[in-house]
C-alpha cells in the first residue's frame, strides 16, 4: 500500500465530508466536441472572469466609498488622491465595467451567429438576455455611484424618460429617485441596486447559465448543412461527443485560461495607462455650466435622443425597449430549429451588421455632438479677418451683430462654431437677400426666430454681412424675378406677362 | 438485515395526516408572508405615497423682488423644501427668474423640457439653450427649436412682503405636477 502524502490525506479528509471532488471532476472532464476547443468559445468564460474581477474590485472600493449624497463625491476624491493605489482600484473597476459590457456583447453575437441559441439551449439564451440586461443595469447604476455632475444629470435624463410612461410616470420617477428630487435617497437606492440587488441576481443567473452549459453540452461547431431537429438533435450531439469528443479539461480549458489572463492584464493595462473615470464636477445642481454626457455604452442612446423627431421620441423610448427585449427573448422560439452555420444565415449576419453599424454611427456622432450648440463659440472666436476685408461699414456692423448675437453657437464660420445649423461660409450662394431676412426674422427648420431680438437696423446690417459670404468667383444667389420686376417698373411701369415669372420664384 | 426501511411506506391515513399538516404549514407561511408584505410594500412605496398628499410641494422664497432687474433674466437658487440629512449640495436647486415688469415674473426650471439637462440663458441672443440635445427656448420659455415638445417648465409664483416666492419641491419632468400646472400655457406671450 502506497503511503499518502500529508496533503492528499488532508484532501481526502475534506472530500469524505464534502463529497465534491467527483462532481467537480465530472464537470471539468465532460466531453466536448473536438472542434469546439476553439478561440471563438472563450468569451463566455471571459465574461465570468471580468465579473469576478468586478466583484473583487467592487468590494475593495466599498471599503472606502461612502454612499451618501453629501459625501460620495469627496470619498471618490479621497480614493483618487489620498489612499494608496485607490486610483488604480477605481480604474480597474471602471475599465472592468467597459470590458464586461463589451465581452458580454461579443459573446452574445458569437452565440447568435453560431446558432447556439437553438434547441435545446433556448433557456440558456433567455437567461443570457437577462444577464445582458443586468450587465447594462450595473453599468448605469455604477455611473450613478460615481456621484458627479454627469451622474446627477444622467439621473435627470433617466427620470425624464421614466416620467413619460402614461399615468404611472410621476409615481415611477418618485420610486426611482426615492423622493421628489435627485438627492441623497436616490444615491442610496442606486447603491443598494448596484451592490446587493443586481449582483445577487447576477450571481444566481450566472450559476444557472453555466449549469445549463454543463448539462446540455457546449454548442458544437456549426457545419453548413447540419440541420437542428428537435427529434434527433440530442442523440446526434451525444454521438458527436462520444465518437469525436475530448474532455473539456484541458482540451478547451487552456484557451479559456489564456484568454482570461489576457483580459485581466488588458483591464489592468488600461487602468494603468488611462487611469480612473472621473469623478467630474461636484454634484451641485446650482452649477449649470456643465455638459452632461453618459458613459461610452450609452452614448448611442444619447445620440438617438437628439436625432429622433420630437413626436416619435416618447413612443420609441417606451415601446422600443419592450420590442427589443421581446424580440431577443422570442428568438429561440421563432428559429429554434434549422441551420446553425452563419454561412447559411445571411439575414442573421446582416442583422448583426446593421445593428453594429447603427450603434457605431450613433456612438461616433455622440463623440462630437453636431446637434448641440457650442455654448461659448461666440466669446472665444471672433469673425475671421478674411471675411471682413474690403467690407463696407454696414457689413462690418453686421459682422459685429453676428458675433454679439451668438450666431456661432449654432453656425460655424471658418470651421469654428456649432454644427447645429449649416456652416455659413457660403450662405449667400444658397439664400437670396429676401430669404436671408425671412430666415433671420422668422427662423424655421430648427432655427429660432430672431425677429423680436433684432432691431430692423441690426437685421439689415446682419443680412448685408451674410450676403458677402460667398466664395470668390461664385456670385451670390439672386431672385431673378425681383430684378425683372424692378427693371420693368423702371422702364415703363408696364407689368410683365405672368408667363415669364412662373417657375422663377424659389 | 433491517426488515423495515428507514422511511416506512406511508399508509393512506398517514398521508392525509402529514399532508394536511404540510398544507397547513404552507398556509401559515402564506399568511405570515402577506402580513409582513404590507409594511414592506408600504415602506417601498413611501416615496410615492408621501407625494400624493402634496407633501412635497411648498412655497419657497427666492429673494427680494428688487434683486431682479426689470427686463432681465437671472439665475436664482433655493433649497428644496423636502431635505434629508444625506442630501448635501443636491438639495439645492437653480431656477431662471425673468422679471418682465413690476410684479410680473416668470420663473423657469433649469431642467430642459426634453430630458432635463440644465438650460443656460444667453441674454445677447435672448435664448435658453440646452447643452445636451440642442433644445432652445425663447425668453418667455416657449419652445424655439430642437427636440423639446413644449416650453420650459414654470414654477407658480407669488409676491409676498417684497419677496418672490415659488411653489417648488419636485424635480420638473414631463410627468411631474409642475408640468400640469404649466401645460396649458400658450407660447410666445412676450
Amino acid at each position: 500500500m502506497r503511503i499518502m502524502s500529508p496533503l492528499a490525506k488532508i484532501g481526502t479528509w475534506f472530500d469524505r465530508r464534502l463529497q465534491l471532488a467527483a462532481p467537480i471532476r465530472e464537470a471539468a472532464e465532460h466531453p466536448i466536441p473536438r472542434n469546439t476547443s476553439s478561440w471563438w468559445y472563450v468569451f463566455g468564460s471571459a465574461a465570468l472572469t471580468v465579473f469576478i474581477l468586478q466583484i473583487v474590485t467592487g468590494i475593495l472600493l466599498a471599503l472606502v466609498y461612502v454612499p451618501s449624497g453629501a459625501e460620495a463625491w469627496s470619498s471618490l476624491q479621497a480614493l483618487n488622491h489620498d489612499i494608496t493605489l485607490g486610483w488604480f482600484i477605481r480604474a480597474m473597476h471602471g475599465w472592468g465595467s467597459n470590458f464586461m459590457v463589451a465581452i458580454v456583447l461579443i459573446h452574445m453575437v458569437q452565440v447568435f451567429l453560431f446558432g447556439a441559441y437553438k434547441f435545446p439551449r433556448e433557456l440558456t439564451w433567455i437567461i443570457g438576455v437577462f444577464l445582458l440586461l443586468m450587465t447594462l443595469g450595473m453599468a448605469f447604476s455604477g455611473q450613478v455611484l460615481r456621484f458627479d455632475q454627469d451622474a446627477y444629470w444622467g439621473l435627470g435624463i433617466g427620470a425624464s424618460i421614466a416620467s413619460r410612461v402614461p399615468i404611472l410616470g410621476s409615481a415611477i420617477v418618485k420610486l426611482m429617485l426615492g423622493g421628489p428630487i435627485i438627492a441623497g435617497a436616490t444615491l442610496s437606492r442606486f447603491f443598494a441596486l448596484h451592490v446587493f440587488v443586481i449582483p445577487g441576481l447576477l450571481i444566481g443567473f450566472v450559476g444557472l447559465h453555466v449549469l445549463m452549459v454543463l448539462k446540455l453540452g457546449i454548442n458544437e461547431w456549426p457545419m453548413p448543412g447540419r440541420i437542428v431537429k428537435r427529434a434527433t438533435y440530442v442523440s446526434e450531439y451525444h454521438e458527436l461527443t462520444q465518437k469525436d469528443g475530448v474532455p473539456f479539461f484541458s482540451y478547451g480549458a487552456w484557451k479559456d485560461m489564456f484568454f482570461a489572463a489576457f483580459i485581466i492584464l488588458a483591464v489592468a493595462a488600461c487602468a494603468l495607462y488611462f487611469g480612473p473615470f472621473g469623478p467630474s464636477g461636484r454634484p451641485d445642481p446650482t452649477i449649470i455650466q456643465t455638459v452632461p454626457k453618459p458613459d461610452y455604452f450609452f452614448l448611442w442612446l444619447y445620440a438617438l435622443l437628439s436625432l429622433l423627431p420630437p413626436s416619435l421620441e416618447t413612443p420609441v423610448l417606451l415601446v422600443g425597449p419592450v420590442l427589443a427585449i421581446a424580440g431577443l427573448l422570442l428568438l429561440p422560439f421563432l428559429s429554434g430549429e434549422g441551420e446553425k452555420s452563419w454561412k447559411r444565415r445571411p439575414i442573421a449576419v446582416l442583422t448583426v451588421l446593421l445593428i453594429a453599424i447603427t450603434l457605431g454611427t450613433f456612438t461616433h456622432l455622440a463623440g462630437y455632438t453636431p446637434w448641440s450648440p457650442h455654448m461659448n463659440a461666440w466669446i472665444s472666436d471672433p469673425v475671421p479677418d478674411r471675411y471682413i476685408h474690403h467690407s463696407t461699414a454696414l457689413e462690418r456692423q453686421g459682422a459685429l451683430v453676428f458675433q454679439v448675437k451668438q450666431c456661432r453657437n449654432c453656425h460655424s464660420l471658418g470651421e469654428i462654431g456649432g454644427q447645429r445649423g449649416p456652416a455659413l461660409d457660403s450662405v449667400a450662394v444658397r439664400l437670396t437677400q429676401d430669404q436671408l431676412i425671412r430666415q433671420v426674422i422668422q427662423g424655421g427648420g430648427n432655427m429660432p426666430a430672431y425677429g423680436k431680438n433684432l432691431s430692423p437696423a441690426e437685421t439689415t446690417a446682419l443680412v448685408a454681412f451674410l450676403e458677402t459670404l460667398h466664395p470668390n468667383g461664385e456670385p451670390p444667389a439672386r431672385d431673378a424675378s425681383r430684378d425683372l420686376a424692378l427693371s420693368d417698373e423702371n422702364q415703363s411701369g408696364v407689368k410683365p406677362p405672368g408667363v415669364r415669372l412662373s417657375g422663377m420664384k424659389p | 438485515m433491517a426488515t423495515k426501511p428507514a422511511f416506512a411506506p406511508p399508509t393512506d391515513a398517514a398521508i392525509s395526516r402529514r399532508g394536511f399538516l404540510m398544507k397547513l404549514g404552507i398556509l401559515l407561511n402564506a399568511v405570515a408572508a402577506s402580513l409582513v408584505a404590507v409594511p414592506v410594500v408600504g415602506f417601498l412605496l413611501s416615496s410615492i405615497t408621501r407625494g400624493r398628499a402634496n407633501g412635497y410641494l411648498s412655497w419657497v422664497p427666492l429673494g427680494k423682488v428688487s434683486e431682479f432687474p426689470e427686463g432681465e433674466t437671472r439665475l436664482a437658487t433655493f433649497q428644496n423644501p423636502y431635505v434629508m440629512p444625506t442630501d448635501g449640495k443636491t438639495a439645492d436647486t437653480a431656477c431662471w427668474v425673468r422679471r418682465i415688469a413690476g410684479e410680473q415674473f416668470q420663473v423657469f426650471a433649469v431642467n430642459c423640457a426634453h430630458l432635463g439637462c440644465p438650460v443656460r440663458w444667453f441674454p445677447q441672443s435672448a435664448l435658453f439653450m440646452c447643452p445636451c440635445h440642442g433644445g432652445a427656448y425663447y425668453r418667455d420659455g416657449s419652445r424655439a427649436s430642437g427636440p423639446p415638445e413644449r416650453g420650459l417648465f414654470e414654477y407658480p409664483y407669488k409676491i409676498e412682503n417684497g419677496l418672490i416666492t415659488i411653489q417648488a419641491g419636485e424635480l420638473p419632468t414631463p410627468g411631474a405636477a409642475i408640468a400640469d400646472l404649466t401645460a396649458g400655457k400658450k407660447p410666445c406671450v412676450s
